[in-house]
């Protein structure tokens, strides 16, 4: 099946999923985003790059953040900026999601960065877009959510440079996260030998091994000797839904204790998406402790999606990216 | 009018007839096979050189959309997509708007297919009210209207002593029922099959186990209260065995499987395609395998298109929000004739399967080329290649999976009652 | 050589002297020739607290550690890869390998001195200077380069130069250096003319 996500030169035209993506390409959006965690500390932190184009967020799902840091990026690079929040506009008066896009096809946009309730979305306007714009998703469902996953990788880089050698955990809700299988498809795809799941049975997708991982129930068994721990969010639903019965008995057995930190590594780092639900997943003093790159995580989003805006918004004359010019 | 089909290759599987053998057909039935009667002289001749002649196909469903529905598919566009796809005979179900759980509304279809005059539309008729699974229909008098069985279409019954006594109703009399397996909550809100695809993709999925349970429920009520039961799209190789078991038994069951399930896996959703978003799932190679040996080995007992036109813009959705369908009776038979060829069978065994078998689970007179039957005649070629293009469908039912690529076995021919319902454009007339 | 004692803004292509791969100048003499007009130039600065020096990777980069080291100078410097800065975005999108500019001195009211190993058609200064004027605004910036293969496409020279010379268009020149830090010039052919952008 043709990766719909590069075109016929192999080079990358819209940022669908981490899936199927070479390796090649995931490094050359880390090392481009390199470049940009610079700009970011300059006076003037703008470059020219995207200048005169116009990137659309389109977000039928509502996300503050989110939006935010694509924003910022998009302006860093020098772009004109839309935002279109689908719940107050004309989706919510019927309109499908293809009479949204076209909308802002003809009133010529350059770059759409979506994210929808619905897994596949992304991929789905994708397919009906011109060739000349590119798409990146900003989370599409329980599916995907690849800036994310670049952006957590990216920090792992930067703190531990030695991607061959580490043991990654993820705790959480992995079944409902797109989070999660972005991480684990960066992790897996740069080589991270050990990738840890480490949850209840009811928050596991099916054959959740298959996306090359161990199944831990025991967190403290799955905790240990680890180098990084990456916590993702519990939701409320999952309350209602019958599959947990309560958020603190969820934090006696899976949350981020301080002594349960003690079990990884000594120099392990803690990683969450945001926002954190501080005392369900997470204990406070370790949020806010000195082993958190919780923070930093945010500075390094915006140099990751400014390398990917960069990436998609410019020509590919001369054939694949790797060879020298 | 006198017709004279000659120069094919009969293959009537109930008759047990596989030869080059001419067709005499007068007053609308077969009068004669082989050796021309004495009096026959032909208003008609159809050259069958090259083809096979065989009994028209019996679909057991159909969503034909009619009524409330026509935005997707009219009585006319729909019986005209079966006549060209060689279908004479079909069930169609009761998920209409509004729901077929009224006789006069039963009438009033029957009615309006006989007019047209292109295919037998053979209602099922709605085993609750309005499908909701509380009360019951007035089984017999729809049956007087011309239901051949009643069906729950994809809601399910989730009152078990409502399914209990739907069932003791209906064996009373001895009608059959249509159900498809499925717990209603194990599949709530699910959109395909949960595996690793489904998983990957970020799918709420539908367990293997949502249909297995249902079975067992069903099969163990059916032995109970002796009723008829008839299994719609069987999906999961579980469910094949239950069934196979059951049968062992001598419980009173058939089933069939869709002939997109013979073929397909969900991987074919590759990257979200909404045109592989069925119900039910497809699901996975395992399962697929175990419905094609299934049906070989008799537990399944017929292939049906599960045609189900959607508008496009239902399709053109994100996956989980598109409308669930494919378009299937201009497919049935290169469908059935690529299973056939997989699994190292004759023409025969795969027109046995969308003929006379599925004739018998609708207790109708038909399916086989007996002498004094009705002219109902499909007449194809089975080398004939074409490509799947929504020109080429005459359903208005644009959706499949397999658009764009090409099948084997095409319909020149289909004759209904001794008159011709279709031609083929392509035959030098 | 004749040409060397015109004004620099009346010299055209035809006083630069035309060169084949065997007859490539030893890069390490020209370095020498450069530092020392660095070295005059210098001299001649209001002030040297107000200088700074900044190299254009990689070769700039390259050649400036080593003028560095020579001079002895303690005086600030920094790295520009101008890569985001260039007008061949749009047909090529971002170079595969960049890396990181490094200003960490204040380049206001700085005379710097902007070092590059290949001059050719003068797009890459423009992008440096682009650059570097987002840092701030300098007093001056004097453009030193190894080499200047003539065919400049923008009203933009260089102040100090080592050689001119000419070289067949559909060749590339590249500076190296080996292990040893010893510096090579040498001469590719290119898959394209469109990769010439120098």
């Amino acid at each position: 099946m043709i990766n719909p996500q590069l075109d016929s030169d192999g080079n990358l035209k819209h940022l669908l999923t981490i899936e199927g993506l070479p390796k090649r390409i995931l490094n050359q959006i880390l090392d481009t985003a390199e470049t940009f965690v610079g700009v970011a500390e300059r006076d003037i932190k703008k470059v020219p790059l995207l200048r005169g184009k116009t990137v659309c967020n389109i977000f039928f799902e509502n996300s503050t953040r989110t939006r935010t840091t694509f924003e910022i990026a998009a302006k860093r690079l020098s772009a004109d900026v839309i935002n279109l929040n689908v719940g107050t506009s004309s989706q919510s008066k019927g309109e499908t999601i293809l009479d949204t896009v076209d909308n802002l096809i003809a009133m010529h946009a350059d770059m759409f960065v979506v994210r929808h309730s619905q897994s596949g979305a992304a991929h789905f306007i994708a397919q009906h877009v011109p060739d000349n714009i590119s798409v990146i998703n900003a989370g599409d469902g329980r599916h995907a959510h690849p800036t994310q996953g670049l952006l957590d990788v990216f920090t792992i880089r930067r703190y531990k440079p030695d991607m061959h050698n580490l043991r990654v955990a993820l705790v959480g809700d992995v079944l409902h996260s797109r989070v999660a299988r972005s991480e684990i498809h960066a992790l897996t795809t740069l080589g991270v030998p050990e990738v840890r799941v480490i949850a209840p049975k009811t928050l596991l997708p099916t054959d959740v091994e298959k996306l090359g991982v161990q199944v831990f129930h025991d967190m403290k068994a799955g905790l240990k000797d680890v180098d990084v721990i990456m916590m993702l969010r519990l939701q409320n639903e999952r309350m209602n839904g019958a599959m947990l019965p309560s958020a603190q008995e969820y934090f006696k057995t899976f949350g981020l204790t301080q002594e349960k930190l003690q079990l990884a590594k000594p120099d392990a780092i803690v990683m969450h998406p945001g926002p954190m639900n501080r005392g369900v997943e997470i204990d406070s003093c370790v949020a806010d402790g000195n082993q958190s790159v919780i923070l930093p995580q945010v500075t390094y989003g915006i140099a990751v999606r400014m390398a990917v805006m960069a990436i998609l918004g410019g020509g590919s004359v001369g054939g694949q990216v790797g060879n020298s010019v | 009018m006198k017709i004279h089909i000659k120069n094919g290759h009969l293959i009537d599987p109930k008759n047990k007839i596989d030869a080059q053998h001419d067709v005499y057909i007068a007053a609308g039935k077969i009068v004669a096979i082989g050796n021309k009667p004495a009096d026959f002289t032909a208003n008609q001749t159809i050259d069958a050189s090259g083809l096979i002649v065989s009994p028209g196909f019996i679909d057991l469903s159909a969503r034909l959309r009619e009524p409330g529905s026509e935005y997707s598919a009219t009585l006319v566009s729909e019986l005209n997509a079966a006549a060209a796809g060689g279908v004479t005979s079909l069930a169609c179900t009761p998920d209409t708007q509004p729901v077929l759980d009224e006789p006069g509304l039963v009438e009033m279809l029957k009615y309006r297919a006989k007019q047209l005059n292109l295919a037998h539309v053979y209602p099922l008729g709605a085993l609750t009210r309005q499908l909701e699974g509380k009360l019951l229909t007035e089984m017999c008098k729809l049956t007087e209207a011309g239901c051949v069985g009643f069906s729950q279409a994809d809601e399910a019954i989730i009152d078990t002593q409502v399914l209990w006594r739907a069932c003791e109703y209906a064996s009373t009399f001895g009608f059959t029922l249509f159900l498809r397996a499925e717990d209603d909550y194990l599949a709530k809100n699910g959109v395909a099959h949960d595996g690793e695809l489904a998983s990957r993709l970020g799918l709420k999925g539908i367990p293997a186990a949502a249909e297995c349970l249902a079975i067992a429920s069903i099969l163990r009520i059916a032995r109970e209260t002796n009723t008829k039961i008839h299994l719609c799209r069987l999906s999961t190789a579980e469910g094949v065995n239950l069934v196979r078991e059951a049968k062992k038994q001598g419980v009173q069951v058939t089933a069939d499987v869709s002939a997109h399930h013979l073929h397909l896996t969900d991987f074919d959703i590759g990257f979200f395609n909404s045109h592989a978003h069925l119900k039910p799932p497809l699901r996975s190679m395992r399962d697929k395998e175990a419905l094609c040996q299934g049906l070989k080995d008799g537990t399944l007992d017929a292939i049906c298109s599960d045609h189900t036109p959607v508008n496009d813009d239902a399709k053109l959705l994100p996956f989980t929000e598109s409308e669930a369908g494919a378009t299937g009776l201009e497919l049935l038979l290169p469908l059935a004739l690529k299973w056939a060829e997989n699994q190292k069978l004759s023409l025969a065994e795969a027109i046995a399967k969308i003929t006379y078998q599925p004739a018998q689970i609708l207790g109708i007179n038909s399916g086989d080329l007996s002498i004094g039957r009705d002219a109902d005649i499909a007449i194809f070629n089975p080398e004939k290649i074409w490509k799947v293009t929504p020109s080429e469908l005459k359903s208005h039912g644009k959706n499949t999976p397999f658009l764009s690529l090409e099948m084997m076995g095409k319909v020149q021919y289909t004759l209904l009652h001794g008159q011709i319902t279709y031609q083929s454009a392509c035959i030098k007339s | 050589m004749p040409s060397q004692h015109k004004p620099y803004y009346n010299r055209t292509l035809m006083d630069f002297e035309q060169k084949t791969a065997m007859q490539l100048p030893n890069p390490e003499t020209l370095l020498t020739d450069i530092t020392t007009k660095i070295e005059t130039q210098l001299n001649q600065a209001p002030s040297i607290g107000q200088c700074a020096f900044v190299g254009i990777h990689s070769g700039g980069v390259w050649l400036m550690q080593r003028i560095l080291a020579t001079l002895k100078l303690d005086i600030p410097y920094g790295t520009l890869d101008a890569a985001l800065y260039r007008d061949d975005y749009a047909q090529r999108g971002l170079k595969a390998q960049s890396k990181p500019s490094n200003i960490a001195f204040n380049v206001q009211d700085k005379h710097i001195i902007l070092i590059d190993d290949i001059f050719y058609t003068g797009r890459t200064t423009r992008a440096a200077m682009n650059e570097l004027f987002d840092y701030g605004r300098p007093a001056s910036i004097t453009l030193a380069v190894l080499i200047n293969r003539g065919g400049a496409e923008l009203p933009i020279l260089p102040n100090i130069v080592g050689a001119e010379i000419l070289l067949n268009p559909k060749q590339s020149l590249q500076l190296s250096q080996d292990t040893k830090g010893k510096l090579h010039l040498s001469l590719e052919d290119n898959f394209s003319e469109n990769d010439l952008l120098k």
